[in-house]
């Protein structure tokens, strides 16, 4: 029978199947981070459990932790305990730890990618909703709460329905200045915040297939904002370039055997997907988010809508979030000046990212009000980040690039935008409040976040492009 | 381990008539710093119901501080439980007293969160939706998991609503996942083995 890229994954991972119920679902990697994790660990000690496959788990601490001067303690009492705790339940329970000071530390879903641990095929868990990331390598990837961290934990299992099958295939070249970003904000501006609840999405197309696995990481990232299950890509020859020889893929003879694997990972020519949708890369423009929830973004160049444009439904959300953000509605959105600009987060914090970023603003200088932070997703890219030389760029431009960590994406650590500020963001949640209190967040790409730092307001980033 | 059981909910409501509540209003990420399951209740819809973060300053227009709102439901309008896949966002609604939410649209990561920690999510038409908003406020919803039905009492307008029947059991006997989960380990190993 021919089965969907999501379908062959799933299949394979089935324990068993509860009559009337969920199936159990087999787990093969289960990163862990200082936030969603400590309650399971009590719960399985509560129940005198022990881990039942530590090897599977690899840790680390992002969510909660400062972006300067990461070698001193954490200064905040309850953050260095979160910390504290993940150290000693790692330690307690023989967990691989990529914590603070460690070469390989960095946002969970940067990291595990980096180090070759994300691999075609496999199901991956965190307890965290943009674990969607991971399908970008044609995994099945998807965040977890706590007590289902918890069952991990215990069973290396989870009890999972089935989700539909949606397809989005895009094709077609990207105009200048458009990036993996401004596609999937897009496409979240078309089918809505909750257009792929309960759906598996799989992105296909030669726009996609031409992108990066960077690129392909930031669109499956945002997946969870359309409330889907997860995204995936099938893998190709790009996923197993950017694989090859990482700290923890597979070589020599293993590596032949999972390449021959990985190479069957694609959906049937003849299959039947419960929902499919077809974009043309040419209609996208750079994209920014105007209102609250990430589907409500429009072209650079468009005007805010006006209510009347709304379904009724929607008008009350509609003025609920104007009125947060202090944006007229039916205004033009080119001009909106920004107070602050962020650059990281697990959708756009790589190497690529910011390689990007440092090409565009070379030889030129933020603007005086603005300022800029630049995060880096992990040490790794940190480290390259120096040896590029691409920390200079940035120092003369007047951004300043922190430590690695998840930051002002959602504001635990001291990284918060002030009330009524206006941020652009290259994260993934512009809800009230997501940045700091009071916070106004319009999420962008790099390139576009970029272009508003050295202006200091929205800016149509491919006119300033040669 | 053993959670509280649910059978039929009889009860006030309290009406959130906003769409896509996200994870982030029902818990802000600044309270995520908790390393137990307790005590999030006081902080739930946190910058909805202070201003400037006060405790002492509740914002009057907020339902949480209106006190001829109360009950055991918590009624929202679509898409509730977007975002951030915290299971505090549960823990914060049960501990604020809890056992029920009803919309018509849940975002797929907090409906199980809510399971597993014994809040019913009860998915209803936009039509009953707009009915219950429309009562007075203190109007009582008969939730009966065994029947899977909604009632609004005053009206005797009924909807049913969808649960898959493991899920039923669990809730009705008070089980939980790792329960039936550690009860077919053999089956894990010989998966594993495979």
């Amino acid at each position: 029978m021919a089965k969907t890229l999501f379908e062959k994954i799933w299949d394979k991972h089935i324990v068993k199947k509860i009559e009337g119920g969920p199936s159990v679902l087999y787990i093969d990697k289960h990163l862990i981070h200082e936030v969603t994790s400590p309650q399971a660990f009590a719960g399985i000690e509560k129940r005198g459990l022990q881990i039942f496959r530590p090897k599977q788990i690899v840790a680390t601490a992002d969510h909660n932790v400062p972006t300067l001067n990461q070698h001193l303690p954490i200064k905040e009492k309850l953050s260095r305990q979160q910390v504290d705790t993940l150290i000693k339940n790692c330690t307690n329970h023989h967990i691989e730890l990529f914590g603070l000071g460690h070469p390989y530390q960095g946002i969970v879903h940067v990291i595990g990618p980096e180090l070759g641990i994300t691999q075609p095929g496999m199901t991956i868990v965190c307890g965290d909703s943009h674990t969607s990331t991971h399908g970008a390598f044609g995994a099945i990837a998807f965040g977890i709460g706590t007590s289902e961290v918890e069952m991990v934990f215990a069973t290396q299992c989870l009890l999972q329905s089935k989700p539909k099958q949606m397809r989005i295939n895009i094709n077609g070249s990207l105009k200048k200045g458009v990036l993996a970003k401004d596609i999937v904000l897009y496409i979240l501006s078309k089918i809505s915040a909750s257009g792929a609840t309960g759906y598996a999405v799989e992105y296909a197309g030669d726009t996609i297939r031409n992108l990066s696995m960077e690129g392909r990481m930031t669109v499956c990232n945002m997946s969870i904002e359309m409330g889907a299950r997860c995204g995936l890509i099938a893998p190709d020859e790009t996923t197993f370039k950017y694989i090859h020889g990482r700290a923890f893929a597979p070589n020599g003879e293993g590596w032949i055997k999972a390449l021959q694997y990985w190479k069957t990972l694609y959906s049937d020519d003849n299959v039947v997907f419960d929902k499919e949708i077809n974009i043309d890369a040419a209609d996208i423009s750079p994209m920014i988010t105007y209102g609250t929830n990430p589907g409500m973004g429009i072209g650079v160049n468009e005007n805010v809508p006006t209510a009347n444009a709304m379904a009724e439904s929607d008008r009350a959300s509609f003025v609920k979030a104007m009125d947060y953000m202090g944006i007229a509605p039916g205004a033009a959105i080119k001009g909106q000046k920004v107070d602050y600009v962020f650059i990281g987060s697990c959708t756009n914090s790589r190497i690529e990212d910011l390689r990007l970023v440092s090409d565009f603003v070379k030889g030129k200088h933020k603007a005086p009000q603005v300022e800029v932070w630049i995060v880096p997703g992990s040490k790794q890219v940190e480290q390259q980040a120096i040896e590029e030389g691409i920390d200079k760029i940035f120092e003369e431009a007047g951004f300043q690039l922190r430590q690695p960590g998840c930051s002002a994406c959602l504001g635990m650590n001291e990284d918060k935008i002030p009330a009524g500020k206006y941020c652009i963001s290259t994260s993934n949640r512009n809800f009230e409040g997501r940045q700091g209190a009071g916070a106004r967040t319009l999420l962008a790409s790099p390139l576009s976040a970029a272009a508003a730092a050295i202006t200091g307001y929205v800016t149509d980033v491919s006119k300033m492009l040669q | 381990m053993s959670k509280n059981k649910i059978n039929i909910i009889h009860s006030t409501f309290v009406p959130l008539n906003i769409e896509n509540v996200d994870t982030d209003q029902i818990i802000p990420a600044r309270f995520l710093k908790g390393t137990t399951r307790d005590g999030f209740g006081k902080n739930l819809f946190r910058d909805w119901r202070y201003e400037n973060d006060d405790d002492s300053k509740p914002k009057k227009d907020f339902v949480l501080n209106q006190s001829e709102y109360k009950g055991q439901i918590l009624v929202a309008g679509k898409n509730f439980g977007c975002g951030s896949s915290r299971e505090h966002a549960a823990w914060a609604i049960h501990d604020a007293g809890f056992t029920a939410v009803v919309s018509s649209f849940f975002a797929d990561i907090f409906k199980n969160n809510a399971l597993n920690n014994g809040v019913l999510p009860v998915t209803v038409s936009e039509a009953f939706l707009k009915q219950i908003f429309e009562q007075a406020n203190n109007a009582i919803l008969t939730i009966n998991l065994p029947d899977q039905t909604i009632t609004i009492d005053a009206t005797g307008e009924k909807e049913s609503f969808e649960i898959n029947n493991y899920k039923k059991e669990c809730l009705l006997n008070g089980y939980d996942d790792i329960d039936y989960l550690l009860s077919i380990m053999n089956d894990i190993e010989i998966f594993e083995s495979a």
